[in-house]
């Protein structure tokens, strides 16, 4: 399963959340399907992606927002699934791509390819709904879900370690920032 | 527990007074009134962490969410938080309003707390956080006020450090 594909699924359900993206090629993948002012890609500070949709999550609870994160991020800030956990945000998801591998740095394994369960975490740590697909379909059908359950939930989707030979968009990271601010601003006044 | 409650409240009415909204904390003796009086309100909402760097993370969704944050913590918990600081808070341009209990300086008796009582200020200035100190109650109010006012307009990370002349009751 490539990591593309599964953002191509769901990339016109994304127009109902906020997206938060980790960097390298979840960043560039999903800016090259087309970037919208909900998107918001953290290009460095490894772990925090999840945090952040945290705290979102928490500060609008009637907006749905979307975290993807990656197995060598979330590897960085574990204690991430057992904030979450502890205040479950039902309008939450967090998608973990989990290609067992530091692929932007040039590809050294991560635990998960030698047998660390990211599900088996996530559950452990509380996460109350936690699945692992490997197939486009599952994907699609897994956030589907998850948006009905109204329940945070962590989607480990199992992907290729293989990317896009570059990261670098042309979208400068102040612009990012400042949009993606402003269009929340602009939701709560509509 | 000879941690000052008195100033403890009065810490917590200025958060409230500078319409803070959303505290993540770390617990450490000093802070423990801080963190009681934030649980126990039911307009704020409290974060308890595994580990500080998260603080950045969920401060900068808060202020994406158009919610004014504060993280408390302990100087240790502060060096924890640098590579969130330095590439999501400076990168980013993310105000952060941090109150850090500074520990292992003089009149310090843990011996483990020590040395983090020595690098504080250092790695402060190395990383251009603009700080100041919290140690007498007639400057509580205007400091942190004046504290969140320049991380909002500059939007970046702004350090009050909590003294043992504030915090602590002997």
């Amino acid at each position: 399963m490539l990591r593309l594909d599964c953002l191509r699924s769901v990339y016109s359900e994304l127009e109902n959340y906020l997206v938060v993206t980790i960097m390298g090629a979840v960043a560039a993948e999903l800016h090259s399907l087309g970037h919208r002012p909900n998107f918001f890609y953290l290009q460095h500070a490894m772990g925090l992606a999840s945090s952040t949709g945290l705290g979102l999550a928490l500060c609008l609870p009637e907006r749905s927002v979307i975290v993807f994160d990656g197995d060598g991020s979330l590897l960085m800030n574990l204690g991430s699934l057992t904030t979450m956990a502890r205040y479950r945000p039902r309008n939450l998801v967090h998608v973990v791509f989990d290609n067992e591998s530091l692929l932007s740095v040039g590809g050294f394994p991560t635990a998960t390819s030698a047998g660390t369960d990211l599900e088996g975490i996530a559950r452990a740590a509380g996460i109350p709904r936690a699945v692992t697909v490997r197939s486009v379909e599952n994907f699609r059908t897994a956030l589907a879900d998850a948006a009905h359950s109204n329940e945070l939930t962590t989607i480990i989707a199992k992907v290729e370690a293989t990317g896009p030979s570059g990261y670098i968009t042309d979208l400068s990271l102040l612009e990012n920032r400042f949009q993606f601010r402003r269009h929340i601003q602009s939701l709560k006044k509509s | 527990m000879p941690v000052s409650l008195t100033n403890s409240k009065l810490i917590y009415e200025t958060l409230k007074e500078c319409d803070i909204r959303l505290v993540s904390a770390l617990p450490e003796t000093w802070l423990v009134h801080l963190i009681r009086l934030t649980d126990e309100d039911p307009e704020m909402t409290l974060l308890r962490l595994a580990k500080e760097e998260e603080a950045v993370g969920i401060s900068a969704g808060a202020h994406f969410a158009g919610i004014k944050s504060a993280m408390l913590m302990q100087n240790h918990g502060f060096m924890a938080s640098i590579n969130g600081i330095v590439s999501f808070a400076h990168l980013y341009k993310i105000p952060l309003l941090m109150l850090i209990s500074y520990r292992g300086t003089f009149g310090e008796r843990d011996p483990w707390q020590t040395q983090g009582g020595n690098a504080t200020e250092p790695l402060l200035r190395a990383l251009g956080i603009p700080y100041f100190f919290l140690d007498q109650v007639e400057a509580v109010k205007k400091r942190i006020r004046h504290a969140q006012t320049l991380a909002e307009s500059s939007l970046q990370p702004v350090a009050v450090l909590l003294t043992r002349d504030l915090m602590w009751e002997e």
